[in-house]
């Protein structure tokens, strides 16, 4: 029998643990599985499967094919530039917005975002218009002897257009939380302005840096729509590996395509990982200051 | 003393103004020039082109069916993201970083191998393949392989955005609508629902900019049928192998006015409520408030 003392007690122990008090965690939590399941885990897999059930031999002949290998090469290498420049010029314009003010700065730092926005498709045909050899840049590139549209430097523009508001959306907020007493006082003690950045504020940037490089490099791996028009797409030269994924699912060699997919798929996650590891690094680092 | 600050003063302008120039260099070559030549390719012909163009039966064949496919893409994805970020913001359980990780999957994935996943399952050669032809179901190079992969490479956009947005409200409300009686629908509709709406509206501006602009995994599974599979960015595509530019640039002016208008909303709602800015970060800084 629970006298009604008892009964107080029990209801205030309940309050106490706040523990599932909401409804709904079995219903959200349960659905969430299901539809992240079948949407994308059981899909995923299938690449995974499909490309067991073909081999290991099968796998190792497609993967070392020279025009698959060609591909792979040139989807990692025009990443990497493109990261690259982006990691450079992103920082740049970073500083520039968090630190200056100058007219219609508001609507510069919104534009940031337009390769989000924009869909990959007119980005590729608007940026091969620019650079085909009679584009606005085109023109003048080619009058030095630069050709851009149809060759692996296309592919770079593009993927550096993709990449762009990675590593600018990436460094705002920690140029933001950086103080700026911080440069001063290495200005008072005799710091010139150049010895401030890459002693005081450089190292403070390391894990912002290199995560935008690592988001970027990831996204440009996988492009497809903006890269295919300007890159003129020649095998062994110009021709990027999700291309290549299409252009075997278009002779129906499934087995093919699966092939390089798994490759650009282990790719891929490794570098989730490591974008993990590295924010968790830098909210340490951040945390501990 | 001045005489020694003076220089430096001048160095600190100078150097200020070449940054704000290379940056702007950079940004109107890679940002406003492309978008600028868009416009003035798609114009090049007189306005009459344009609008033969854009009003061509299978230009609006494809406006429709991208209309259709992000009308049932986004608001699927936008329940799940309403589930997922309840389960997660709301309650504590083992394997939630885990689960954050997975629904950011297929940001990860190429959108190209976003759509080869459903050929492997749904196409003739696939796994379920040969029960789909027995009862004559088209999955694949129809409208429900476009809408799938369109789920797939959009997948993340709602969760993403309001995972942090419920974190950052914390519980308290609603468990004060509990203690006062209110049922558990009650408390989302008239509690959480308000709290997050800003949040739930930005989320679905990105998903619904990428469902309408995805290329690479529709162009995939879409067969390239005209008037039945095309949705815009694979008119678009036709239409430039075709070498009518122009045509190509008027279509094309249509979903770069879907991505100026995309920013316009994001900048709205980014200046009613400026957490929105930097997702990424404030579910860094509301993971270190709960550690």
């Amino acid at each position: 029998m629970a006298t009604p003392a008892a009964a107080i007690e029990l209801n205030s122990l309940r309050r106490r643990s706040p523990r599932r008090v909401l409804p709904g965690f079995g219903l959200t939590l349960g659905y969430t599985m299901l539809y992240l399941s079948l949407l994308v885990l059981i899909p995923l897999s299938a690449v995974f499967i499909r490309s067991l059930g073909a081999g290991w031999g099968h796998f190792w002949d497609v993967v070392t094919d020279r025009r698959v290998l060609a591909a792979l090469r040139l989807s990692f290498g025009a990443s990497m530039m493109a990261a690259l420049i982006n990691v450079v010029f992103g920082l740049v314009v970073a500083w520039v917005l968090v630190r200056y003010t100058f007219p219609l700065k508001r609507l510069v730092d919104a534009s940031v975002d337009l390769p989000f926005a924009l869909p990959t498709a007119v980005a590729g045909i608007a940026l091969t218009a620019l650079y085909a050899p009679g584009g606005w840049l085109g023109v003048r590139l080619l009058s030095m002897g630069i050709k851009v549209a149809f060759t692996p430097l296309g592919v770079i523009v593009a993927l550096t257009f993709i990449g762009l508001p990675f590593v600018v959306r990436t460094l705002q907020p920690v140029l933001e939380d950086l103080d700026n007493e911080v440069e001063q006082a290495a200005a008072t003690l005799g710091a010139s302005a150049l010895q401030a950045f890459v002693r005081v504020i450089l190292p403070a940037l390391w894990p912002a840096l290199l995560t935008g490089f690592a988001l970027a490099f990831a996204r440009a791996v996988g492009e497809y729509g903006s890269v295919i028009f300007i890159a003129g797409n020649m095998p062994m030269k110009s021709e990027i590996a999700p291309l290549l994924i299409v252009t075997k699912l278009e002779q129906y060699d499934y087995a093919g395509a699966t092939a390089i997919a798994v490759v650009m798929l282990v790719a891929s996650f490794s570098l989730m990982l490591a974008i993990n590891a590295l924010q968790h690094w830098a909210l340490t680092r951040h945390g501990g200051r | 003393m001045a005489a020694a600050k003076l220089p430096s003063a001048m160095d600190a302008r100078l150097s200020r103004l070449l940054l704000i120039a290379v940056a702007l260099v950079f940004l109107g070559l890679f940002l406003a020039l492309p978008l600028l030549v868009v416009f003035v390719q798609a114009l090049s012909k007189g306005i009459g082109t344009y609008l033969l163009a854009v009003a061509d039966p299978m230009a609006l064949a494809a406006i429709k069916l991208t209309l259709t496919v992000a009308a049932i893409a986004v608001p699927c994805n936008l329940v799940f993201g309403v589930a997922a970020a309840w389960a997660i913001a709301k309650f504590e359980f083992r394997g939630k970083s885990t689960l954050i990780t997975l629904i950011d999957l297929p940001f990860a994935v190429s959108p190209v191998i976003a759509g080869l996943v459903f050929i492997l399952l749904f196409g003739s050669h696939g796994w379920f393949g040969a029960p789909l032809r027995a009862h004559h179901v088209r999955v694949v190079f129809a409208v429900p392989g476009i809408v799938l992969a369109t789920v797939f490479v959009t997948f993340p956009f709602i969760a993403r955005e309001l995972i942090p947005v419920m974190q950052a409200q914390g519980k308290d409300d609603e468990e004060t609508a509990l203690s006062l009686g209110a049922t558990g629908w009650q408390t989302f509709w008239r509690v959480t629902l308000p709290n997050i709406r800003w949040g739930l509206l930005y989320g679905v501006l990105l998903c619904n900019a990428r469902a309408m602009g995805e290329f690479g995994a529709v162009s995939v599974v879409s067969g390239h049928i005209r008037g039945q599979t095309n949705t815009l960015p694979l008119h678009v595509e036709i239409l430039y192998n075709e070498y009518n530019y122009t045509a190509a640039f008027a279509v094309a002016s249509l979903l770069a006015l879907l991505a100026l208008l995309t920013l316009a909303g994001k900048s709205f709602l980014e200046w009613r409520q400026p957490e929105l800015r930097h997702v990424a970060h404030a579910r860094d800084r509301t993971r270190r408030a709960i550690t």
